[in-house]
């Protein structure tokens, strides 16, 4: 079938503002955006400009905005986007530094910032700290964060503001305090509960439409705020 | 051009670099370089397992599992070394849990173990429970849980950094040249140790499990200094790789029951693997595998089998060979099981064939996946750099990109991530250790001389041909004549094509001229790195006139431990030329024998 890419394009050492380039070439309905991108630039323009590496949904490279919506290009296929035309622009909110690449230091001085590492200063045993498998359960789902950024550009709360945390940091914490090996919730709570903390989420549940992990984002963010207000982790 | 000096120089932050850093970082002033961003390294698609004989729900022994591993290397691996990594392996684990690493619990709390290919139980040659899983995410959580700590351990990273020169002062590693590629700008990093964890180059072949990313440049910029590497005509394909896509099916599929099926319907494995059948190690079954589609008995005659993991075929095979559950009861899984232990393949196979894996059976085929061979290094880490074992100084190489050598002629799942976590650990040791007693060597004023002329070359290319092009070139020849099967004719010809394909990549003009981000030039100079390493391969591979583990000949079928019981060491000579020389195995207790499972 015939496809008809659209890309959002600015290269900063020759433009003074973004513009938009159109691309018409052959794909199978089950190639995925990514390939379409590679092939334009093969083919078409060298110059074009995006991260990417594994290619399956899993390094969180190439997150990108497509028709609208964010996407991993990698795991986004010609067939599932339901139209021949396919637009492809930067993730929101965070400064574009080429074409689609942005600008990730925000969004990873976020995640520093709740504490993203396990903490226990117990001595530790020989062998594994023990954990039941409904202990392991709790965090589970919070582990499959790959840091793509795609939950938190497409928040609004986090374009109104870049100051907000957002919700990929959230995820990171939240797979901390609910470790029951763990012993600094208490910390990160304090930390998120704070006026650009897991308040200025308004339960939009983009996050959660746009995670390609398919994470219960939005739930794991109420989860820390029942924490927060009970002072419980259960 | 920007200066930098430290201790010690991290290059990649996968598994192996992460380690490197968090032990160098504690007595020594160190950086770590990274193409990516260090969370986005391959190490985060490994999936099954990692490999240590812990014994959380049955007998098992680290001497098992280093037998395995020597046999699973069809005896070309390292002895000393091999049972070096498989005694260390249990406590590395511990230690990652420890360091907080999410692993999948037994019911009593302790980690979760699944069978892999080639683990097995030494008194019965039955499957052992050897890897240690995070469902089917365990590279994501290695790589995620050593990057936190290495944050919470202050360790500096500079991502994105594209290191594309190994500076030496004599004799010794000096530091790195490296491009920052949001600017463009090079930089010298002026280091008393570098440890190379850049991981390995898959993307020579056309389907692939790897990454982009996977285009082995530390071995490319080691081998341009006139580091040999050792045994680089051993390439692992391994069995299950997504129809035409190449992404990568765990073994752990099969660990968890998961059978190959034939286009007669049949479980062709036993034949191949009477005791170990579809656990057998990847070689075997790659090649299996391979048979089968060409003697007709694809899925529709075609070039791809099934791997079914449906419940009621798992429970019927299951059955069939009188599996148990650790407790004695008979293995019968439920579809909800197979979603639970196996979520991401679940996801891929529904996201990429458009396939269910709990009703339906997926599409698969061999796809290349890992490298054998690399920078030789001896246990510690430490770049040995003849056949006489030399140190030399202040160069370490860990993970994929090294050749201690543990895996041989192939390497057993689990072990990959288990080498990234040993060899990391003791290579990051071992730099500080140096550095903490050395000097700084004197860097000349031209040192960033050599990599300027590579990317001027670059930039002034002059002619039509596209980058993709090349590419695909060189990924079909070497598919078809230094795949899983190779004839001296074969290699011949793909010898000569590649020599082509060197001539035509010096005609890809550079169309992004700008400095920001110019994917473009590295793009370009990724390419050169594979188009070397396809040439020092093949010539390795052509040297090699028998067949053992992933390195199979028709003309040579037999291995032949009288003259090939041997490591290559390749070098590249100033002309340009590529010289083959050799060092012995090294044998403890474990004398070659026949390859069975």
């Amino acid at each position: 079938m015939e496809v008809t890419v659209k890309v959002f394009r600015f290269n900063p050492e020759q433009d003074k503002k973004p513009h938009y380039e159109t691309y018409k070439l052959q794909a199978e309905p089950t190639d995925r955006v990514l390939d379409l991108l590679e092939h334009i630039k093969g083919y078409f323009d060298g110059t074009l400009s995006f991260r990417r590496s594994c290619a399956h949904g899993i390094c969180g490279s190439d997150g990108v905005r497509i028709n609208g919506r964010n996407y991993l290009a990698c795991k986004a296929l010609v067939k599932d986007m339901h139209s021949s035309r396919i637009t492809v622009e930067p993730m929101l909110g965070m400064k574009v530094i080429k074409d689609l690449i942005v600008d990730m230091d925000q969004f990873f001085a976020h995640f520093r910032s709740v504490l993203p590492y396990f903490i226990n200063d117990e001595p530790a045993p020989q062998q594994e700290r023990l954990q039941s498998p409904e202990e392991r359960e709790r965090f589970d789902d919070t582990t499959k964060c790959i840091l793509c950024a795609c939950c938190t550009t497409a928040c609004p709360s986090f374009w109104a503001n870049e100051e907000y945390i957002g919700p990929a940091a959230i995820v990171a914490a939240h797979r901390f305090i609910f470790d029951s090996r763990d012993r600094a919730a208490s910390e990160r709570l304090k930390i998120l509960n704070d006026q650009f903390g897991v308040y200025r989420c308004h339960t939009i549940f983009n996050c959660t439409v746009a995670c390609p992990r398919e994470i219960e984002i939005t739930q794991a963010i109420g989860e820390i705020k029942k924490a927060i207000v009970t002072g419980k982790l259960d | 051009m920007k200066k930098h000096q430290f201790d010690v120089v991290v290059v990649g932050a996968g598994g192996a670099g992460l380690m490197a850093a968090l032990y160098a970082s504690k007595t020594a002033n160190i950086a770590v370089l990274s193409k990516l961003y260090p969370t986005r390294s391959h190490t985060g698609t490994a999936q099954g397992g990692v490999g240590a004989a812990l014994g959380s729900d049955e007998e098992d022994h680290w001497e098992w599992h280093a037998f395995d591993t020597v046999k699973g290397s069809d005896y070309l691996g390292d002895q000393d070394a091999i049972e070096f990594m498989c005694y260390e392996a249990v406590q590395a684990v511990y230690e990652l849990e420890h360091y907080g690493l999410p692993f999948s619990r037994t019911p009593e709390g302790r980690i979760a173990q699944r069978p892999f290919g080639g683990h097995t139980n030494n008194v019965t040659g039955k499957p052992v429970r050897r890897a240690c899983y995070a469902a089917d995410r365990t590279g994501h959580m290695i790589l995620q849980t050593l990057y936190q700590q290495c944050l919470k351990n202050h360790v500096n990273f500079f991502d994105e950094f594209q290191v594309v020169d190994l500076l030496m002062v004599n004799g010794a590693a000096a530091g790195v040249v490296a491009i920052e590629l949001a600017t463009g700008e090079l930089h010298t990093f002026h280091a008393k140790a570098v440890i190379f964890a850049t991981g390995g180059h898959g993307r020579i072949w056309e389907v692939t499990s790897n990454a982009y990313a996977y285009t082995g440049d530390g071995i490319a910029v080691a081998m341009r200094r006139g580091i040999p590497m050792e045994d680089m005509e051993f390439f692992q394909f391994h069995p299950t790789g997504i129809y035409k896509l190449g992404i990568l099916i765990t073994e752990g599929v099969r660990g968890e029951g998961g059978v190959l099926i034939n286009g007669n319907g049949e479980r062709f494995m036993e034949k191949y693997a009477p005791r170990a059948k579809d656990l057998a190690s990847r070689d075997v079954t790659s090649r299996a595998m391979y048979i089968e589609m060409k003697e007709g008995r694809g899925i529709n005659g075609g070039r791809y089998l099934y791997l079914d993991t449906r419940p009621e075929t798992v429970n019927k095979y299951a059955a069939l060979d009188g599996r148990k559950r650790p407790d004695g009861s008979p293995y019968i899984v439920t579809g909800e099981e197979i979603i639970a232990k196996l979520p991401d393949i679940v996801d891929f196979a529904r996201t990429y064939l458009g396939v269910d894996p709990v009703t339906q059976p997926m599409p698969v085929q061999p796809t290349a996946h890992y490298t054998m061979g690399g920078i030789p290094t001896n246990r510690f880490g430490e770049a040995v750099i003849d056949e006489n074992n030399t140190v030399m100084p202040g160069l370490y190489a860990a993970g994929e990109v090294a050749c201690v050598s543990v895996h041989g002629s192939n390497r057993l799942g689990t072990n990959s991530l288990l080498d990234l976590i040993v060899f990391g650990k003791h290579a990051g040791l071992r730099a500080a250790e140096f550095a903490n007693g050395a000097d700084f060597q004197q860097l000349p004023n031209d040192a960033a001389d050599f990599a300027t002329t590579q990317f001027d070359r670059i930039r002034n290319a002059q002619g039509t041909e596209k980058i993709l092009d090349v590419t695909m070139g060189m990924r079909l020849v070497m598919s078809d004549g230094v795949g899983m099967f190779r004839t001296g004719d074969g290699m011949q010809a793909a010898l000569q094509t590649v020599g082509e394909l060197k001539e035509r990549y010096l005609q890809i003009p550079l169309t992004d001229k700008g400095r920001i981000f110019n994917t473009d030039m590295m793009n370009i100079w990724e390419l050169g790195n594979l188009l070397d390493m396809a040439e020092m391969i093949t010539i390795a591979a052509l040297a090699r006139t028998e067949s053992r583990g992933a390195h199979a000949r028709d003309d040579f079928p037999e291995r032949d431990d009288v003259n090939w019981l041997k490591h290559s060491l390749a070098w590249v000579k100033p002309n340009g030329k590529i010289e083959l020389r050799y060092k012995p195995v090294v044998i403890t207790k474990y004398q070659p024998k026949e390859r069975v499972y």
